[in-house]
C-alpha cells in the first residue's frame, strides 16, 4: 500500500493570511522548487518588499498579482513521505459562496482561518455555514497571525471556544472540529511545531493532515453507481460482453450483490467487478470499474446500478437547497436543466421557499435568488430521478442547475436540506474597525 | 474506517482520470486527444485504453508537428497509434508557412506557431471536445483551470468566465462552433506521472532517459542541433549525457544533463530536483511572468 491522497479546501477573509498560510505549508514542505522562489523574490524585490511575499506563490494571474488578490479556486499540490495533498485555495472576498462551494464539493477537509486579532467575524460565520451546508466531514479552523498578538493563550482560546459553539449550532460533531494557533508569517505550528504556544498540546496543521481519515461518510453508505458508459466491444471472443462503466459514488459492490438498476426498477446480481487490471473481489467508494450484470436488461448512460436492500428514492419531485451562482438571478417558474449524476433533465422551478441569510442565519422568503445566495426550493423534473439526501451520499445528493442557452452552471443543488441549525449562538460582535 | 477503504493516491487519480474520459465518450460527438508522443499524452492514451478496455479506445489522435521534433519521438508516436488501432491525425505547422497562413518567428521557435494549426484542425474536423495532457502543479495560470474548459470560436480561455466545477459533475454543454479542452491528468504531479508510468509498465520514447547528445547551450539551456537555427555566434556543440524532461518544439525544449537510464533513476533525480520541469526547459514559459497565461487566452493547449 502506497501513500494515500487528501483533498482539502482552505477558506478564510481577505486578510487573513490564506495565500500565505498556503505559501507556508508549500514552501515547508518543501514542495516548491527553486524556481518558483526566484520567481517570487524577482517579483517581491520589484514591489519593494525586503522579505519574500510567500502569498506570490499561489496567486496565479496577471490581474490577481496586480491588484494582491485572488479571483479564482486554484489548486496546489503537495506531499509528505506518508500522504499526498490536493488543496483548492477557494478566494474570501469576491465571489464568496460560489469559490468556497467549488472547493468544498470535492473536499474530505477544510481550514478555516481567522485573524487572531479579529476573532470569529462574520465572514468567519458565512464560510463555516457554507461548509457545513456542503457536509464537508472534517473542518480545521487555523487562528493566524498569533504573533501579532503575542501567543497569549488566553485570547486564543476564547476564539477557540467561540467557534466551537458555532461549529456545533451548524451540526459539525465535537470531534470533527480541531483548533490550531499557528503564524503563517513566521511558521509557528504550520509545519514545525512553535517554542510561543507551549500551553498547546495539538497537532501542528501538516500533522492534522496527515493523520485525518482520507475518506467521507460515503466509504460505508450502501452501494451506488451513476453509469456513465456502457462498453461493448463487438469482438468474435467477447460478441455478448455488456460492462456498465462507472465511478462508485458510495459503498462497496462485491459480485454476488444484489442490485436494482433505477429508475426502471429492474432487480439483478452483480456478476462481476472489472477494470482493466482483472476483476476485482470488491471495489469501494471511488474507484472507476465496470459492472456486469447476471441479466441482460435495458440500462444505459443515466440510469444507477443500486443496493437492493437500500436504494435511494425515484422521484421527479424535489426539495432540494440551491447554492446560487450566476449574476443572473433565479426566479419562481424558471425552466432549467438539471445534470444529477450522469443523467441531464429539464426541470421546473417551483416555489422559492426560503433564503439563508447568512450573517444572521434567519430564513426569509425571498422573491428571487440571487448571486451567491443560498435557499430552499421546490423542483420539478421531466424524468424521474434516483435520488439519495445530500446529507446521505453527497455525489448521489449532489446536482448542477444549467442555464439552457448559454451552458452555464447557475446552481449547485443539494437534495434535502443539509443544513441543520441547532442551539444558535447570538451574532457575533463586528470586526472592530482599524 | 476500514483499511480495505484506503485508496492508494495513484489509484485515486487513475480512477478520477477514467471518470473524466468516460464522460466525455458519454456526451460529446467527436472527441480527439492530443497526442505528441511526449510522456503526458503517452500516459492520457494508456488512461484512455483502460478507461474504455476491453474496447478499444473511442476517440482519434491529433498532434500538431512543428516539425521540430526528435526522430525518436515520431517513430514512437507512429508505432504507438498503430499498435492501439487508432487513427492519428497529423496538422504540420511546416503547410501553414508553406501557405502563408502562418509566418516563420525571427527566433525560429514554432511552439506559438501550433496555436493556429491547432485551432484550424478543430474546426476542419469539427472536433468537440479535445483531450489534452496538461497538469494544474505545472505553472500558476494552469492552476486555476478546469478540468473541462469551456473555449469560444476563437478558441479563447476566458479566466473570468470560468463555470464552477463541482463534485465530480461536469459540464461540457457548448455551443456549435465552441469546444471543451478536456485535461483529465489536471491533479496529477510531475512525479505521480512518473511513479505511475513505473508502475504500469509504461513505454516513452527514449530520449526521457540519459543518453549521449551533442548539444550546445543557449540561455542556460542545452539544446539540440536542428533546423530551428544553432548553433550560431559563440554557441559550441559538445557532447553531454542528457535526458528531457519535457518534449515540445526542438527549438525551445532543453536537456538537462542526467545519468539517469532507469525508471529508478529518474524518480530519484526528479524528486530531488530543485526546479520544476517547465522551468528547466521551457524556454517558451520563461519569457515573461504571464507567458502561459497569454498562450492559453489565445488558444493554446
Amino acid at each position: 500500500m502506497g501513500r494515500d491522497l487528501l483533498r482539502f479546501a482552505t477558506a478564510g477573509s481577505v486578510d487573513d493570511g490564506k495565500s500565505t498560510l498556503v505559501g507556508r505549508l508549500l514552501y515547508d514542505t518543501k514542495s516548491v522548487l527553486a524556481d518558483q522562489i526566484e520567481a517570487v523574490q524577482r517579483a517581491s524585490v520589484d514591489k519593494g518588499l525586503t522579505t519574500p511575499d510567500l502569498s506570490l506563490l499561489v496567486d496565479g494571474l496577471r490581474a490577481e498579482r496586480e491588484q494582491g488578490i485572488t479571483i479564482d479556486v486554484a489548486y496546489r499540490y503537495f506531499g509528505t513521505p506518508t500522504r499526498e495533498f490536493v488543496l483548492a485555495d477557494t478566494p474570501g472576498h469576491v465571489q464568496y459562496t460560489r469559490n468556497t462551494v467549488t472547493g468544498a464539493s470535492t473536499a474530505e477537509l477544510a481550514v478555516l482561518l481567522v485573524d487572531a486579532r479579529h476573532g470569529v467575524v462574520e465572514q468567519t460565520r458565512r464560510h463555516a455555514a457554507v461548509l457545513a451546508l456542503l457536509r464537508v466531514p472534517r473542518l480545521v479552523l487555523a487562528i493566524n497571525k498569533i504573533d501579532l498578538v503575542d501567543y497569549d493563550q488566553a485570547v486564543l482560546e476564547a476564539i477557540g471556544k467561540e467557534f466551537a459553539g458555532l461549529a456545533r449550532s451548524l451540526g459539525f460533531p465535537d470531534d470533527a472540529v480541531v483548533t490550531i494557533p499557528v503564524s503563517a508569517l513566521v511558521g509557528d505550528n504550520v509545519v514545525d511545531r512553535s517554542a510561543h504556544t507551549p500551553w498547546y498540546e495539538g497537532p501542528t496543521l501538516l500533522g492534522h493532515l496527515e493523520s485525518v481519515p482520507v475518506t467521507g461518510p460515503e466509504a460505508d453508505a450502501p452501494f451506488r453507481l451513476p453509469v456513465q458508459y456502457v462498453i461493448r466491444p463487438r469482438t468474435e471472443e467477447l460478441h455478448d460482453y455488456r460492462g456498465y462503466a462507472g465511478q462508485i459514488a458510495s459503498g462497496t459492490v462485491r459480485p454476488g450483490d444484489e442490485v436494482v438498476v433505477l429508475p426502471g426498477g429492474h432487480r439483478t446480481t452483480v456478476a462481476s467487478v472489472e477494470t482493466a487490471d482483472g476483476p476485482l473481489e470488491a471495489a469501494h467508494a471511488g474507484r472507476s470499474v465496470t459492472v456486469l450484470l447476471t441479466d441482460d436488461i435495458d440500462l444505459s448512460r443515466g440510469d444507477v446500478i443500486a443496493a437492493a436492500a437500500a436504494p435511494p428514492r425515484v422521484t421527479d419531485e424535489l426539495d432540494a437547497t440551491l447554492c446560487w451562482l450566476a449574476e443572473k438571478p433565479l426566479r419562481p417558474g424558471a425552466r432549467l436543466l438539471l445534470k444529477h449524476g450522469t443523467r441531464t433533465t429539464q426541470v421546473i422551478v417551483g416555489e422559492l421557499r426560503d433564503r439563508l441569510d447568512t450573517d444572521t442565519f434567519a430564513r426569509e422568503v425571498p422573491d428571487q435568488l440571487e448571486i451567491n445566495d443560498i435557499g430552499r426550493v421546490h423542483l420539478r423534473t421531466a424524468d424521474p430521478l434516483p435520488v439519495d439526501d445530500y446529507a446521505d451520499i453527497r455525489v448521489t445528493g449532489g446536482f448542477l442547475l444549467i442555464d439552457p442557452p448559454t451552458g452555464n452552471t447557475l446552481a449547485a443543488g443539494l437534495v434535502g436540506d443539509p443544513l441543520v441549525l441547532v442551539d444558535l449562538p447570538s451574532r457575533a460582535p463586528s470586526t472592530p474597525g482599524p | 474506517m476500514t483499511a480495505a477503504h484506503t485508496i492508494d493516491a495513484l489509484d485515486t487519480l487513475e480512477s478520477e482520470a477514467i471518470h473524466i474520459f468516460r464522460e466525455v465518450a458519454g456526451e460529446f460527438d467527436r472527441p480527439v486527444i492530443l497526442f505528441s508522443g511526449g510522456k503526458d499524452s503517452t500516459l492520457l492514451v494508456h488512461l484512455a485504453a483502460k478507461a474504455f478496455a476491453p474496447a478499444p479506445i473511442p476517440f482519434p489522435l491529433l498532434h500538431v508537428d512543428t516539425g521540430h521534433n526528435y526522430p525518436e519521438v515520431i517513430e514512437f508516436r507512429d508505432a504507438l497509434a498503430a499498435r492501439l488501432g487508432l487513427r492519428l491525425e497529423v496538422a504540420h505547422v511546416q503547410d501553414w508557412i508553406d501557405d502563408g497562413r502562418l509566418t516563420e518567428r525571427a527566433d525560429g521557435t514554432r511552439n506559438p506557431l501550433q496555436t493556429i494549426p491547432l485551432l484550424d484542425s478543430i474546426v476542419e474536423k469539427k472536433f468537440d471536445a479535445v483531450f489534452g495532457g496538461g497538469r494544474r502543479d505545472e505553472e500558476r495560470a494552469r492552476a486555476k483551470e478546469r478540468v473541462m474548459s469551456l473555449r469560444d470560436a476563437f478558441g479563447r480561455w476566458d479566466p473570468r468566465k470560468q463555470r464552477p466545477e463541482l463534485w465530480n459533475l461536469y459540464n461540457g454543454r457548448h455551443a456549435a462552433g465552441e469546444h471543451v479542452r478536456v485535461f483529465p491528468i489536471s491533479n496529477w504531479t510531475e512525479l505521480d506521472v512518473w511513479r505511475y508510468i513505473q508502475r504500469e509498465g509504461i513505454e516513452l520514447p527514449s530520449i526521457y532517459y540519459s543518453h549521449q547528445r551533442e548539444v550546445f547551450k543557449r540561455d542556460g539551456m542545452w539544446l539540440a542541433e536542428g533546423p530551428w537555427g544553432g548553433p550560431r555566434g559563440a554557441e559550441a556543440l559538445e557532447l553531454r549525457t542528457v535526458r528531457y524532461r519535457t518534449v515540445g518544439d526542438g527549438s525551445c525544449t532543453g536537456a538537462v544533463e542526467s545519468t539517469a537510464t532507469t525508471l529508478d533513476e529518474v524518480i530519484a533525480e526528479v524528486t530531488a530536483s530543485r526546479l520544476t520541469e517547465r522551468g528547466a526547459t521551457r524556454a517558451d514559459d520563461r519569457m515573461s511572468e504571464a507567458a502561459m497565461e497569454d498562450r492559453k487566452r489565445e488558444g493554446y493547449f
